[in-house]
């Protein structure tokens, strides 16, 4: 640990002492020993985040038989998609020959179609819905609203699984269990409070004159909202969105509790009965990892500075 | 940054421009505003309050009645070596995880922080952990960790560091600490990325000054950077603490809280109470303590930072 952050320092003292301490004593030797240093450290670093996901991409496209050889064939000898198409298509993989298409297979594609529509209806509705209390938060004046503004906060730090009894309860009430309502509705809660949080910082750096200019040209409030301040925090409305559908599409513990057939079951659902159905068949488990994978990591990377942005401004939602 | 809240927040500004055809101010603060807190409230606080009801209650789903039992629950659950266990491995995670992840995720971002060639392709490359889904991180793993015919084992006897096959998972110590290890590889880019924001809000004079002041890099690194960071090391203490009690996922599928319930964190035994013993009563309960606990602190938390800025 102490190694780390010593390495760590080291390397960002380079900034000044490349200013102050090159001119002093022009240390050519030492600034290249630190920059090789930089560069190590970089390769160690991008190897520790990537190669477990590479395998992961690897695994995928191996057949069963170099899956299970000892030692393991790191790049694969013949690589193959069977595993890509069994899972889109919904059909048997011959593994053991049995030609049988065991129930997560068939599952896959209902599950990646299930996880589409809830993650894009659950961001949708918190944008539409976050954006308009943000606008009431950056803009009116009411009682208590700043302890409403901290206890939507608090809110977003509930661990879902205290929620997990009442809400299983209440969905079963309103008849609400295993649809698309009832986990747009519960993925929703969380979101919305975080799309509040960053959207209402973005409106209030926006100046307000712009508005009221507007309101002065004959425009309500809804059209000023609309036809002037939402075009500029178009950021914003891109990283609570992108961060909205990753957090819906990602979530387990609702959907493993919430949900119980295929009319609602999401990806992670089908993904954990993979592990826990046959655990031989791990060429399956890792290409519906990828799978499930690809959305939200070319979301992020596409996204990623307005990503960053929103991140550091709410800071909140893992 | 995470813990501003602007002036205007607290209500001092506020426009009273007229305009045509306008809804009075008071419709359209409830316009705006019901359908967000209804969603919220109905579906947080509501829950919260209606799980301190059931706490109270003997609900099982093996019995129809549900008779009144006051804090009956809350005390089969401190009687619980069970529910205590799992109170210690969950301090434990916290705790290791900390340890763990502040000092890397600083020290990555430091390195993330330096302009160097591919630093952006490094920055884009530690937003996957981040954004692939928790499940698919414990499958990940799981196969990572396979006994049988794991990366880890293979990686491992190839470089003659084991003699023969390890069976990982096998032992609760062991288990926990690689549970870590897979949890901390997918939150770690978080904080690098906070961490990396946190250094991009020092202004560079602070630095340029320290050296010209002759601060060699560890007076630097205590005096300027670290009190820099401040804030945003609050930000992630809190948010590590809360996630604390939301670690499930990789818990279900890597481990099923074994060996011998050595891996069993708060949330797991919470899930075990609910649903595999079906007694809602005691889940709801346990729940109930965690949810307003959670909220109590981060609460105490968000007062403490406002108050904090007030004074700056």
């Amino acid at each position: 640990m102490r190694a780390t952050l010593e390495r760590g320092w080291a390397v960002s003292g380079a900034r000044g002492r490349r200013r102050v301490g090159a001119a002093r004593r022009g240390g050519r030797g030492r600034k290249r020993a630190r920059s090789a240093l930089i560069y190590v450290l970089a390769v160690v670093v991008a190897v520790e985040t990537l190669a477990p996901f590479a395998w992961m991409v690897i695994s995928s496209i191996s057949t069963q038989a170099e899956l299970i050889s000892v030692p393991p064939h790191w790049i694969p000898e013949e690589p193959t998609l069977a595993t890509y198409t069994a899972l889109l298509s919904g059909s048997a993989i011959n593994y053991r020959g049995t030609g049988e298409v065991s129930a997560p297979i068939a599952a896959f594609g209902r599950a990646l179609l299930n996880s589409f529509i809830i993650a894009a209806a659950t961001t949708i509705l918190c944008l539409v819905l976050g954006t308009l209390a943000a606008f009431a938060f950056a803009r009116l004046r009411f009682r208590f609203k700043s302890s409403l503004y901290f206890l939507i906060l608090a809110v977003q730090m509930i661990p879902s699984i205290s929620l997990v009894v009442p809400l299983y309860l209440l969905l079963q009430r309103l008849n609400l269990l295993d649809s698309y309502l009832g986990m747009t509705l519960v993925y929703s809660t969380f979101t919305v409070a975080f799309v509040i949080w960053v959207m209402a910082g973005y409106l209030l750096s926006i100046p307000r004159e712009l508005e009221d200019a507007a309101r002065i040209d004959g425009c309500t409030r809804f059209q000023s909202l609309w036809q002037i301040v939402l075009p500029l925090t178009t950021p914003g409305l891109i990283a609570t969105g992108a961060l909205a559908f990753l957090t819906a599409w990602n979530e387990f513990l609702f959907a493993l509790l919430f949900t119980n057939t295929l009319s609602a079951k999401t990806l992670p659902v089908v993904i954990s009965e993979f592990s826990t159905q046959f655990s031989l068949e791990y060429g399956l488990m890792m290409t519906g990892g990828v799978l499930a994978s690809l959305p939200p990591v070319l979301l992020a990377i596409a996204f990623q500075r307005h990503i960053l942005a929103g991140l550091t401004a709410g800071g909140v939602k893992g | 940054m995470a813990n501003a809240i602007p002036e205007t927040i607290r209500g001092r500004r506020t426009s009273r421009l007229p305009g045509r055809g306008e809804l009075s101010e008071r419709k359209l603060l409830v316009a705006l505003l019901a359908p967000s807190l209804l969603l919220i409230f109905g579906l947080t606080i509501y829950p919260l309050l209606y799980s301190l009801w059931i706490s109270l209650h003997r609900h099982s789903l093996l019995f129809p009645a549900r008779p009144f039992i006051g804090l009956d629950n809350y005390r089969r659950i401190l009687e619980q070596p069970l529910f205590w266990d799992s109170v210690w491995v969950t301090l434990y995670f916290a705790v290791a995880s900390l340890v763990i992840q502040i000092p890397l995720g600083i020290g990555i971002a430091l390195l993330l922080n330096e302009p160097f060639r591919g630093r952006g392709f490094l920055r884009a490359a530690v937003l996957v952990p981040w954004a692939i889904p928790t499940t698919v991180n414990a499958v990940m793993w799981q196969w990572i960790y396979d006994s049988n015919y794991g990366a880890l084992n293979g990686l491992l006897k190839q470089l003659g560091l084991i003699e023969a096959y390890v069976i990982w998972l096998a032992d609760a110590a062991r288990a926990l600490n690689l549970v870590l290890v897979a949890d901390t590889w997918k939150v770690l880019p978080l904080y690098i990325l906070m961490f990396l924001a946190g250094l991009q809000s020092i202004p560079r004079d602070l630095y340029e000054a320290a050296a010209i002041d002759g601060a060699g890099p560890w007076r630097r690194l205590l005096d300027v950077t670290l009190p820099g960071l401040k804030p945003i090391l609050l930000v992630v203490l809190i948010l590590r603490t809360v996630q604390v009690f939301k670690v499930f996922d990789i818990i279900y599928l890597l481990t099923r809280g074994g060996p011998g319930g050595g891996t069993t964190v708060i949330s797991f035994f919470t899930y075990q109470q609910t649903f595999q013993a079906l007694n809602f009563g005691v889940g709801a309960a346990v729940g109930a303590v965690i949810g307003l606990s959670t909220m109590l602190a981060a609460l105490l938390h968000f007062k403490l930072l406002h108050s904090e800025e007030e004074r700056a």
